[in-house]
């Protein structure tokens, strides 16, 4: 007698180069098998038409708690995650107070224990306070559950402080995340610089406030021997000097957000401040290069920068609205427009939100491997629904998408072989 | 003509520009009456709402509202609630909530308009000047003022000269050029220059000298002292001057009947020398005249008063329309 059995979904596995129609069954809370199943389960779920894959993870979220929650904390934000097939997730640093001392660490991790939906991992910060000035205790950080290190929503802007970054991290082999923005380019700005931006007459964000970062860290990360990666990657320049560093043989990786292979500058047209964020939506043309750059695995992860803010924050005009997007709802959908509109292999787009983040910050999760945890993501990719902002988990309604038609929709998630959602239900 | 509200010269087509202009030009005679009244706007209340610095604008359109007998309420920024921290929304929906027709606001940040437009439902706006957005009634003052110096702008060439980066000014007549058909160049450094700035349709100078002939319109933009140097967008005003300045012997390789403008205040010695400002090619005090005229007309269709020309003398002198 088995705990529960997914019957004839498709059945995507990308870790194991899995892609079959068959059951899947679950014992315990791991995968038990799958193949044709002929026991007898306590619970069924029949995923025809379906296809069945790892719970998703997105390594880039903001949670606000602790200091704004508000805005969103660790229990909306994993019925959130949950309610978009995501079983994992990584949390930024810039919370109040941020987390960048073990007492704070600790506490973010009590309470996701203690909420229990989701596999939440820190991320913890690299400078104290996310000032650039001073390193943080990354050892203590690292041994108390911290998977890697970032100042996102800053940039860890001190090219000295970033040099000492990476040698610190390398020697211990860990990941430094940067959020690449040269801040004396994109002073005032709130947007992509460029046609949209005259046209407002608001301050706009170059790309070239990316790309110098960038080149400057790769650079860095190459004497150093370092782990680095680009968080939201956004720019046809940035692509660039990731995939030649790769070709070097670096240790360079990168994630793209939903939103900035989905969109473009226009979408701020008529001052819509929820399609502000930092980086910001760029042109065409560089939405076009961070598709090129997932087609060639330059891109290997997707991640949301879920970025939940107040309704306060953002009704107050385009150039002082607060920067940032809620994702995870929405990451899903849109990420299967690579695979419908731009023909990119369905396990590729998967493995970018299940075993990629999952290898590179090792994490034990993102497979469908028998014996590991039954973490799974249960989804129509071709049903069709409407997003209504009002009927988001999450505690902010700061989405783009709202009143657009997404394709591709979650049915259920399951978290150890627990049903924690179904069917835009959260059973938790 | 009914205007919900008045954001910038975008929204506007050619017919709405010329009946605004036109209504404007009818308007001039007014303000050379013995008695300055007239009681189109009776029983019409209007705020200016000004959370930037201004003395000609505000005045303005107080001038214009008061002559058509609104009754107007003039807030500055620096005497309002906004100094306690109340929000830009708080502040405009508080003053909404008072009933007046129209609010003609002014702030720094660009699209205020269209933002507060779309929480204040009942209340018509008026722009008077967002960020570096648009500034629709200074160019509809503009465009009266070469009505009377030149006739049809069609075809003419306006030589716009300053910090065209955060000028709404500027963006306003390279839009209103589209529109009317008049061709634009835009003379800064790169310095001074918005990204994608030719996507305008206009041409781009970084040298003075080289944009003058040929230009029908000289338009000097203030510059902005404090900004101009604090920024780097500019090493000082002296070079300022030397570069960008208009004076007698730049003047003198314009078209022979070629006018020059300004939308105030004007930085002499800066951007234009005194002779030249106070100068016969001169039309900086037509378009501050021409301003009040043009602002009655703009209110007036906000509150949906449809002109009738027999309310008013007939314009005497008809010099082409536009």
């Amino acid at each position: 007698m088995s705990d529960t059995v997914i019957r004839n979904g498709r059945i995507i596995d990308p870790a194991n180069g899995i892609d079959t129609l068959a059951d899947l069954w679950i014992d315990d809370g791991k995968v038990a098998g799958i193949g044709q199943f002929t026991g007898d389960a306590t619970h069924e779920i029949d995923a025809t038409g379906q296809i069945v894959c790892p719970g998703l993870i997105d390594m880039h979220v903001h949670l606000r708690e602790p200091g704004q929650e508000w805005k969103e904390d660790i229990e909306s934000g994993s019925h959130a995650a949950i309610a978009g097939g995501i079983t994992t997730f990584c949390c930024m640093p810039n919370t109040k107070p941020r987390l960048d001392h073990a007492g704070v660490l600790l506490q973010v991790i009590q309470r996701v224990r203690e909420v229990g939906l989701c596999n939440i991992h820190p991320i913890a910060a690299v400078t104290m306070n996310l000032e650039g000035t001073q390193l943080t205790e990354m050892r203590e950080l690292s041994r108390l559950g911290a998977v890697a290190f970032s100042d996102d929503g800053l940039p860890i802007w001190h090219a000295g402080i970033m040099r000492k970054a990476l040698e610190y991290a390398a020697s211990f082999d860990y990941l430094i995340i940067q959020h690449a923005e040269e801040l004396q380019l994109t002073e005032k700005g709130c947007m992509n610089e460029g046609w949209v931006s005259t046209q407002l007459g608001v301050a706009g964000m170059p790309n070239e406030g990316e790309d110098c970062m960038i080149a400057r860290d790769i650079m860095l990360t190459e004497k150093t021997g370092g782990r680095y990666h680009v968080a939201h990657i956004s720019t046809a320049g940035a692509v660039d000097l990731v995939r030649a560093a790769q070709k070097r043989g670096a240790r360079v990786s990168a994630e793209a957000a939903p939103h900035h292979f989905a969109m473009t500058e226009e979408a701020l047209l008529g001052y819509n401040v929820d399609a502000k964020m930092s980086p910001p939506l760029r042109t065409e043309a560089d939405r076009q290069a961070v598709i090129e750059g997932l087609r060639d695995g330059t891109i290997t992860i997707i991640a949301t920068d879920h970025a939940p803010h107040h309704e306060d924050d953002k009704r107050c005009g385009l150039s002082c609205a607060a920067f940032g997007i809620v994702g995870m709802e929405t990451m899903l959908p849109v990420a299967l427009e690579l695979v419908h509109q731009h023909g990119l292999p369905l396990a590729d787009v998967i493995a970018k939100m299940t075993c990629n983040p999952a290898t590179l910050l090792g994490l034990d999760a993102g497979t469908l491997t028998i014996g590991s945890n039954a973490d799974l993501c249960i989804f129509d990719s071709e049903q069709t629904w409407g997003l209504d902002k009002n009927s988001l988990f999450s505690k902010s309604r700061n989405t783009p998408w709202h009143g657009q038609t997404m394709t591709g929709r979650v049915t259920h998630t399951l978290k150890n072989g627990r049903t924690v959602f179904a069917h835009g239900v959260i059973h938790d | 003509m009914k205007l919900q509200h008045l954001f910038g010269i975008a929204q506007l087509n050619k017919e709405q520009i010329h009946y605004l202009i036109n209504m404007g030009d009818a308007f001039i005679e007014l303000s050379k009456r013995p008695i300055k009244k007239a009681p189109t706007l009776r029983g019409k209340t209007i705020i200016n709402l000004f959370f930037e610095n201004s003395t000609r604008t505000r005045t303005s359109f107080e001038i214009a509202g008061k002559r058509l007998s609104a009754d107007v309420i003039n807030i500055s920024a620096s005497t309002s609630a906004t100094s306690k921290g109340e929000t830009l929304l708080d502040t405009a929906q508080t003053l909404a909530a008072m009933q007046p027709h129209v609010l003609v606001i002014r702030h720094s940040l660009a699209g205020t308009c269209e933002f507060l437009a779309e929480h204040l439902r009942e209340t018509a706006i008026v722009n008077a000047g967002d960020g570096a957005h648009e500034h629709p009634t200074q160019i509809l003052t503009d465009l009266l003022t070469l009505k009377h110096s030149i006739g049809d702008v069609a075809g003419k060439t306006m030589t716009i000269v300053g910090d065209i980066s955060h000028s709404r000014v500027a963006r306003s007549h390279l839009l209103a050029a589209k529109i009317l058909g008049y061709h634009v160049r835009v003379v800064a450094p790169k310095t001074l220059l918005p990204s994608k700035v030719e996507n305008y349709g206009c041409e781009v100078f970084h040298d003075f000298d080289a944009a003058i002939a040929g230009s029908d319109i000289l338009y000097m933009l203030r510059v902005q002292t404090e900004r101009l140097t604090s920024n780097c967008c500019f090493p000082s005003i002296r070079e300022y001057h030397e570069a960008y300045g208009l004076n007698k012997k730049r003047l003198a390789r314009a078209n022979a009947d070629c006018v020059v403008m300004h939308p105030g205040p004007m930085n002499r010695g800066v951007e234009i020398a005194s002779d030249i400002a106070d100068g016969a090619h001169s039309r900086i005090l037509n378009q501050v005249e021409h301003g009040v005229a043009v602002r009655m007309a703009v209110l007036t269709a906000m509150c949906d008063l449809r002109f009738n020309a027999h309310d008013l003398p007939s314009n005497p002198d008809k010099r082409g329309t536009l």
